[in-house]
């Protein structure tokens, strides 16, 4: 049975420094039972990483510790779901979408059960722990499954708006997100719109699309890139499946050059997302995806990664500047 | 062909023992699940006999005695849900749903033809009374454990059932839901496993043996019964009393011994039939003896 916290469960997550990013997880969560959702949150022995252990500590009758058996956790939540519960369940997102793929593809998303799957600590963001913590195949997989929306919000506050237009979404959802230490790039939280990109601004040179984590350093090089006098547009894919067609379309006419940043294998990602609505086009634009190229991703510090692959902002501005220089 | 069953509804018997009448109408609706099996095996040409001869009387036995079901109402908040690891057994199922109107019969006839919502396995999507899909081996006692962890959480009464096959214990996710059900007192959930010895390749003491079975689930935490899976009788009085002790908090593991193609006497001494067709001549053999069979 769940009981609630400890205060010395309390004191070990305070130790852990769940970081505000992902307490945006439980805050979000606790304004749907504030509402009278019947919403249920689950993780499978993560709730220190994933914030989830301040939603425990609210509300203990609607938590669920699964412990180490994601499978479990996935098939369960379905269900849930079957009878009339929205659960939300989250968990390293190399677990989630690599070991449960039948049990979301099956139980979850032929069925269009309202099961909300929380893929965190992305792409590279475990850094040190290694491969099997590294998700850089998550998108891929789940943009293949039918049925299956794909959202991987920027920031905090991105994450409680996708949670918030979540809700009442007739579609299964995998929330793709970090580990609760992005830089903020929305300072005030706003209506998402699932399915819709947010174009922060148009180019004639070049547009840079990101996704997710890589949003915040994407951005940040766009911005440098107009300081030093390149047209440069800015879209922000916080949904991946389904793509804004549309967003891509109106960038491919403006700058005729798209760079995708991602923080994920280059095949089937963001990038392959877009490169499927260009070529459904047959539109002679120049794509660059750029994201880990198809490789097991080294161990370090993900400051350090990031900047090893090119993920930061120097490195998505090295990246850009070589292809508006015609080097790439 | 044996008459559709007369009942309305199901459940909440007062007497823990059926009585000789309704020990004969079970029996008799178990004879009716395997007649049409044949029948709509014939339609698709290849199929799961003797996976569903030998849960037919479980099956007969949850749908027209011990499950709380509403005649011609298969969305019923309030009915109690079943599901089915061993769906490669939905072809049985499919006549009980028509009988308690739950889809036309219409439908039957149509069975695995193009377009037709009744496959080989069981879809939620498209066959009302289908409480969850099935086909992937493992997942049904974790959803199992969901639908009754959350009629808690919403403060419903229904009971959870779900039926796997002994070959699926293999799989590790029941076991990651056998912790997780006795970890989390859920005792509305109760799990059937149709002991039948067998598995697409053979034996599955041969394969990966699952046995002690019934020391297992005890280890796990279950509370476990070892019942004959072809007497309708004992299964029965099982079935009401753990439906009548409501405030139980371990779920409960029934070990169904049964036989693989029961009631067929070449398919109970060939396990080779896991997936088969019958010609015409077989087929009418099979129907002779089931029909033989006792009321």
């Amino acid at each position: 049975m769940n009981k609630p916290l400890s205060d010395k469960s309390w004191q070990y997550r305070q130790l852990n420094s769940v970081t505000p990013g992902l307490d945006a997880l439980s805050d979000a969560l606790i304004e749907l039972v504030a509402a009278g959702e019947p919403i249920v949150a689950g993780t499978a022995d993560l709730q220190y990483s994933n914030g989830l252990s301040k939603f425990h500590q609210l509300h203990p009758n609607r938590f669920v510790q699964f412990g180490i058996s994601e499978q479990n956790m996935v098939s369960a939540a379905a269900g849930m779901a079957a009878v009339g519960m929205k659960p939300y369940i989250a968990t390293f997102a190399s677990f989630l979408a690599l070991l449960c793929c039948e049990q979301i593809r099956m139980d979850v998303a032929y069925s269009k059960l309202p099961v909300r799957l929380i893929g965190h600590h992305a792409g590279i963001s475990l850094g040190f722990y290694g491969t099997s913590h590294h998700a850089t195949e998550d998108l891929a997989i789940m943009r293949s499954i039918a049925n299956l929306t794909v959202i991987a919000p920027a920031d905090a506050n991105q994450l409680m708006d996708v949670i918030k237009a979540a809700n009442d979404y007739p579609h299964p959802i995998y929330i793709r997100i970090q580990r609760g230490r992005d830089p903020e790039v929305y300072a005030e939280r706003r209506p998402f719109k699932i399915g819709k990109a947010i174009t922060h601004c148009a180019g004639t040179d070049l547009t840079i699309i990101a996704t997710g984590s890589t949003v915040h350093p994407a951005l940040e090089a766009s911005r440098a890139l107009q300081s030093a006098g390149a047209s440069v547009g800015f879209i922000d894919m916080a949904t991946v499946k389904p793509i804004d067609r549309d967003a891509i379309l109106e960038a491919a006419a403006q700058s005729r050059k798209i760079l995708t940043v991602e923080e994920h294998n280059v095949l089937g990602g963001l990038g392959g997302a877009v490169a499927e609505v260009l070529t459904s086009e047959g539109l002679p634009v120049k794509l660059t995806r750029h994201g880990i190229y198809d490789e097991y991703s080294l161990i370090a510090p993900p400051t350090h990664l990031y900047a090893h692959y090119e993920l930061d902002t120097k490195g998505v501005e090295a990246r850009a500047t070589r292809i508006l220089e015609g080097r790439a | 062909m044996t008459q559709p069953g007369k009942i309305e509804t199901t459940g909440g018997r007062n007497s823990l023992r059926p009585s000789d009448d309704e020990i004969s109408f079970l029996k008799d609706r178990a004879k009716f699940c395997r007649l049409e099996t044949i029948r709509l095996i014939e339609i698709a040409k290849v199929g799961h006999y003797t996976s569903v001869f030998s849960a037919a009387e479980l099956f007969s036995a949850l749908y027209y005695d011990a499950m709380a079901l509403r005649r011609g109402e298969p969305k019923w908040e309030d009915r109690d849900r079943f599901m089915m690891g061993k769906g490669h057994a939905a072809v049985g199922l499919f006549p009980i749903l028509a009988d308690l109107d739950f889809i036309d019969r219409d439908l039957l006839d149509g069975y695995t033809r193009l377009g037709s919502p009744l496959g080989d396995h069981p879809d939620m999507t498209k066959v009302p009374g289908i409480d969850f899909s099935s086909g992937s081996i493992g997942h049904a006692l974790s959803a199992g454990c969901g639908m009754a962890l959350a009629a808690r959480i919403l403060g419903k009464d229904f009971f959870t059932f779900v039926m796997i096959g002994d070959g699926e214990l293999q799989e590790g996710q029941v076991w990651e839901a056998a912790l997780f059900g006795a970890h989390n007192q859920l005792g509305r959930l109760i799990g059937i496993i149709d002991r039948n010895g067998y598995q697409l390749d053979g034996s599955v003491d041969d394969i990966i043996g699952v046995e002690p079975i019934v020391e297992k689930w005890q280890a796990f935490g279950w509370a476990t019964h070892v019942v004959d899976g072809h007497d309708v009788a004992a299964i029965t009085t099982l079935l009401r009393s753990l439906k009548a002790d409501r405030e139980r908090k371990r779920p409960a593991m029934i070990i169904a011994q049964t036989i693989k193609g029961k009631g067929v006497s070449y398919m109970e001494t060939e396990p080779g039939w896991h997936l088969g067709y019958l010609d015409p001549s077989d087929a009418a053999r099979a129907v002779a003896e089931i029909e033989a069979m006792e009321n």
